[in-house]
């Protein structure tokens, strides 16, 4: 291995350092005990002790992963579905266009995607009463469409490196070709499935403005909420919750790298 | 049978869940506002596209978009490439872990991310007392609310998007390549801008184009980091449709907004598309 | 005459990994010269290190006189060919072997006449405007080696020149290469891992194992006079039988074998003491194999039973078990044509050959 360059080790360590350093910060004065939020006042955490008796948040938070939860389970279900069509049957009618339909939803602005869900779902209440009240149902909707398209994808790319002799060694065997979906590459496909699961389940709890258009009032989701908040500025319970999430994530990041890693 | 199922199931969603919500923004753009539930005429008028078409501030502000989303691409671009070229040349084992930590950002909420500078660019936040503290400046600097902090915001965000198309061109590339070029009598950097830069060259249009698209219709960043009166194209829409309730003018943003963002997708496929064929 | 390549006392070291420990070597001008060697056996460092690539731990690199121990690659009158012919993908086949010349900052005419006689050298002229991914394996080779050519460099290294290709072409590519060697004159250093492709290239072989050399020489003088058991076994298939000294005179060594059931005697002039444990090698060509025991009083004939045969077309190879269990390779040319196979399993045989064909090895 070549050594790196002067340069490209101080480019590195400040990219890392840009990456990072406002992270760092927002964790640091989590523990800020005066309540302007810029001003250090000492260490103390009562403002997760304050997290803790937000009945908004806690409603908002609850929401969220219910929302995640559901449309991370589906877009699997209906990502998986489709990365199989386009990896295993290489010609049926609409393929262009099918191929195409899963791909944009990922480079789509977030505006565009909501404005436009959100309209569908007028038309559709105009045309049918269906949906009566937009915010769970339509939240989780929205969230499964854009984020199927990642689990496709995922799964599209598992298959295509996968060897396909093996689901035709299965057939040979006098496999259904329903059941060698089954019992051969769903389980092969199965840590892909995993992975757009998790990719889904986090898009979800991330998005803002997608549900900022489709959800109505009443139903505030996580983001929504401290979106609501922090326009106002910098808040320190913010700050609080801002650390339990980066903690969280980045426990469960490192959990399943080091887990993947001692699997290969 | 079950192979109509695997492929109608999926297919139908995005047709009723993406395809068709697009043919009602295109219809509303086509209506006229009226005061009522929903407020928009069953009626067919251009009038919101020439209304956008012939106001500057809109051309402006679609302008301003363009300059931002393209200004953080570069700035994306500047800071990525180097650190993506010494990513790929580590140990794997390093390499593994620089990867994770670039990865990582993605997991963690975007708003957050944003939001963390906030308290950064604060006039009291870290940047304005550490320059204040080296005896840079004796006043706050202006930082929160300007051009500046929505630059930093944007390739903030999107960095790792450039980063990882990057790293995989670079990742890929034959090292050889590199060294044959030295051995004919390349220095390091000629060597650099006559094989690693070319050979990159579909890791940095897919990292820009990464980069670029999101960004042009950026909302939170804006709206958090840049001020009041700094208008970017999503947040117009945001606004035309959420507190003027304008919707066919909030369509037509949309489907113009739109009409610009496929533009460069699509020349850009072609150009990658002839790139691969070789000499035609 | 003085030597054209001299290594003195070249050492690399990566960590605490000793790729190659205190090396010396000398290669005259306008030699063909190859290092074999297994894989991690420090053969590509070395070669790295000649055309610049990696820097020396410690010991010095001279060419034509010139010490070149710290110059860049760049600056160095080397070129290389890379294993993997490293072609430019972006670069049309004339770019790429153009290449070289445009980093020299010569004018375009003259750069112009020098790719089209390269490219008449390499028989690449319709090819010209492809881009390498229009180009067979051996066409891409072809390129790889014009383009390290067209720099008149003092000496081309090649890193497995033809571990890419597939058998037939191979073959054809060698006596190419050697071909272009001979018109040019230019000193090439070869670093192959194939024994055949050694033998059949070079003026001389340096076999390589741990870092160290193990032998340098003609293959002739490799492959007939092994030094020691690497090279023997490293080069060609070989019998070898142990046992200890018993007599030695000027140029021969008698050793009493028990897994021969008597006492060998084969030519060598190292200084062994009677008693020292040592090795008799032969090679299996060298050994005979019939079914009445020959006629020879001078020839080692040993009785056996074939374990096992097989035909290769232009020649056969036996197994043949010894009374001690032990197991001798033969191979014998097929002059004759026959259906019928002239030995069978389970046969008894003698197996027989001449003390001069065989060789001692001391580690």
């Amino acid at each position: 291995m070549n050594r790196q360059s002067r340069f490209i080790v101080s480019v590195l360590a400040f990219g890392y350092a840009f990456l990072y350093v406002p992270l760092v910060l927002v964790i640091v004065y989590s523990f800020n005990d005066s309540s302007i939020a810029t001003v250090w006042g000492g260490f103390s955490t009562r403002w997760y002790g304050e997290l803790l008796r937000n009945d908004q948040i806690l409603d908002a938070a609850l929401l969220s992963l219910r929302i995640a939860l559901t449309s991370a389970t589906m877009a699997t279900i209906l990502g998986t579905m489709a990365g199989l069509a386009l990896a295993r049957f290489r010609r049926f009618r609409g393929r262009t266009l099918f191929s195409g339909m899963i791909t944009s939803p990922m480079v789509m602005p977030e505006v565009i995607t909501g404005l436009s869900l959100l309209l569908l779902f007028v038309t559709l209440q105009q045309l049918t009463g269906w949906p009566g009240q937009r915010g769970f149902g339509t939240i989780t909707i929205a969230h499964t469409t854009f984020s199927m398209a990642y689990v496709a994808i995922i799964v599209q790319s598992r298959l295509m490196a996968m060897d396909e002799s093996l689901e035709e060694a299965a057939m040979d065997l006098g496999g259904h070709p329903l059941r060698v979906i089954f019992d051969i590459t769903l389980p092969l496909i199965a840590p892909a499935m995993i992975a757009g699961w998790l990719l889904a389940f986090t898009l979800s709890l991330d998005d803002l403005v997608i549900a900022s258009f489709v959800s109505g009032p009443g139903s505030s989701t996580l983001p929504m909420y401290i979106f609501s908040k922090v326009k106002l500025g910098v808040s320190p319970d913010i700050n609080a919750l801002a650390t339990l999430i980066i903690l969280f994530i980045t426990v469960g990041v490192l959990l399943s790298w080091l887990v993947a890693r001692r699997r290969a | 049978m079950y192979r109509k199922l695997i492929i109608a199931a999926p297919y139908l969603w995005l047709l009723i869940f993406f395809l068709a919500p697009f043919a009602i923004v295109l219809r509303i753009s086509l209506a006229d506002p009226v005061i009522a539930q929903p407020p928009y005429s069953p009626t067919y008028s251009p009038d919101s596209f020439t209304f956008l078409l012939t106001d500057k501030l809109y051309a402006i502000t679609y302008l301003r978009s363009v300059i931002m989303a393209a200004g953080a691409t570069l700035l994306c671009l500047a800071l990525g490439f180097p650190m993506a070229y010494g990513i790929a040349r580590c140990q794997p084992a390093t390499r593994n872990m620089l990867l994770l930590l670039i990865i990582l950002p993605f997991w963690i909420s975007f708003l957050l991310r944003v939001y963390a500078w906030m308290g950064l660019m604060n006039n009291y936040g870290a940047i304005n007392n550490l320059l204040m503290w080296l005896g840079i400046v004796d006043q706050p600097v202006q930082l929160m609310y300007t051009d500046f902090a929505i630059f930093v915001g944007l390739a903030y965000s999107y960095l790792p998007f450039m980063i990882l198309p990057l790293y995989a061109t670079l990742e890929r590339m034959d090292l050889d390549l590199v060294e044959a070029a030295q051995d004919l009598g390349a220095s390091r950097s000629r060597a650099f801008w006559d094989v690693t830069w070319p050979l990159a060259r579909p890791g940095v249009i897919a990292g820009c184009l990464l980069v670029f698209i999101p960004a042009m219709g950026e909302y939170v960043i804006p709206y958090l980091l840049g001020g009041s009166e700094s208008l970017l194209i999503g947040r117009v829409l945001f606004d035309e449709f959420f507190v003027n309730r304008d919707w066919p003018l909030a369509s037509a943003v949309a489907v113009i907004l739109l009409l610009l963002l496929v533009v460069p997708i699509v020349l850009l496929q072609r150009y990658q598309a002839r790139d691969q064929e070789g000499t035609a | 005459m003085k030597d054209f390549i001299r290594l003195r006392g070249v050492s690399k070291k990566f960590g605490d990994f000793v790729a190659v420990d205190n090396v010396d070597l000398d290669i005259e001008r306008g030699e063909l010269f190859s290092i074999l060697g297994g894989s991690g056996c420090g053969k590509t460092t070395l070669l790295r290190m000649l055309a610049g690539f990696e820097l020396p731990t410690s010991g010095s690199i001279e060419i034509d006189g010139v010490d070149v121990t710290d110059q860049p690659p760049y600056e160095r009158h080397v070129n290389m060919m890379f294993q993997s012919y490293a072609v430019f993908p972006h670069m049309t086949v004339e770019k790429n072997i153009g290449y070289g010349l445009r980093k020299e900052k010569l004018p375009q005419p003259e750069i112009a006449k020098r790719v089209d006689e390269m490219l008449e050298l390499v028989q690449l002229q319709e090819l010209r405007s492809r881009k390498p991914d229009q180009l067979s394996g051996g066409q891409r080779q072809r390129v790889a080696l014009a383009r390290a050519l067209i720099k008149q460099p003092k000496v081309l290294l090649l890193d497995e020149p033809l571990a890419a290709l597939d058998k037939k072409l191979r073959e054809r590519t060698q006596f190419e290469l050697m071909n272009i060697q001979d018109e040019l004159g230019i000193t090439f250093v070869v670093v192959t891992h194939d024994q055949e492709e050694a033998m059949t290239l070079s003026s001389r072989i340096a076999v390589m194992d741990r870092g160290q050399f193990r032998q340098i020489g003609t293959p002739k003088e490799i492959y007939e006079f092994p030094s020691n058991r690497f090279v023997a076994e490293f080069i060609g298939t070989i019998n070898t039988f142990s046992g200890h000294v018993t007599a030695r005179d000027e140029d021969s060594i008698s050793v009493a074998a028990t897994e021969a059931g008597v006492t060998l005697t084969a030519l060598g002039k190292q200084a062994v003491e009677e008693g020292q444990q040592i090795e008799i090698a032969i090679r299996p060509e060298k050994i005979f194999v019939s079914k009445e025991k020959p006629d020879d009083g001078d020839a080692v004939c040993l009785p056996g039973v074939v374990d096992d045969l097989g035909y290769l077309g232009n020649r056969s190879l036996y197994r043949i078990r010894l009374e001690s269990g032990k197991i001798v390779q033969v191979s014998s040319q097929n002059r004759r044509r026959s259906v019928t196979r002239f030995l069978e399993w389970e046969d008894k045989v003698w197996i027989s050959w001449r003390p001069r064909s065989a060789v001692v090895l001391l580690d």
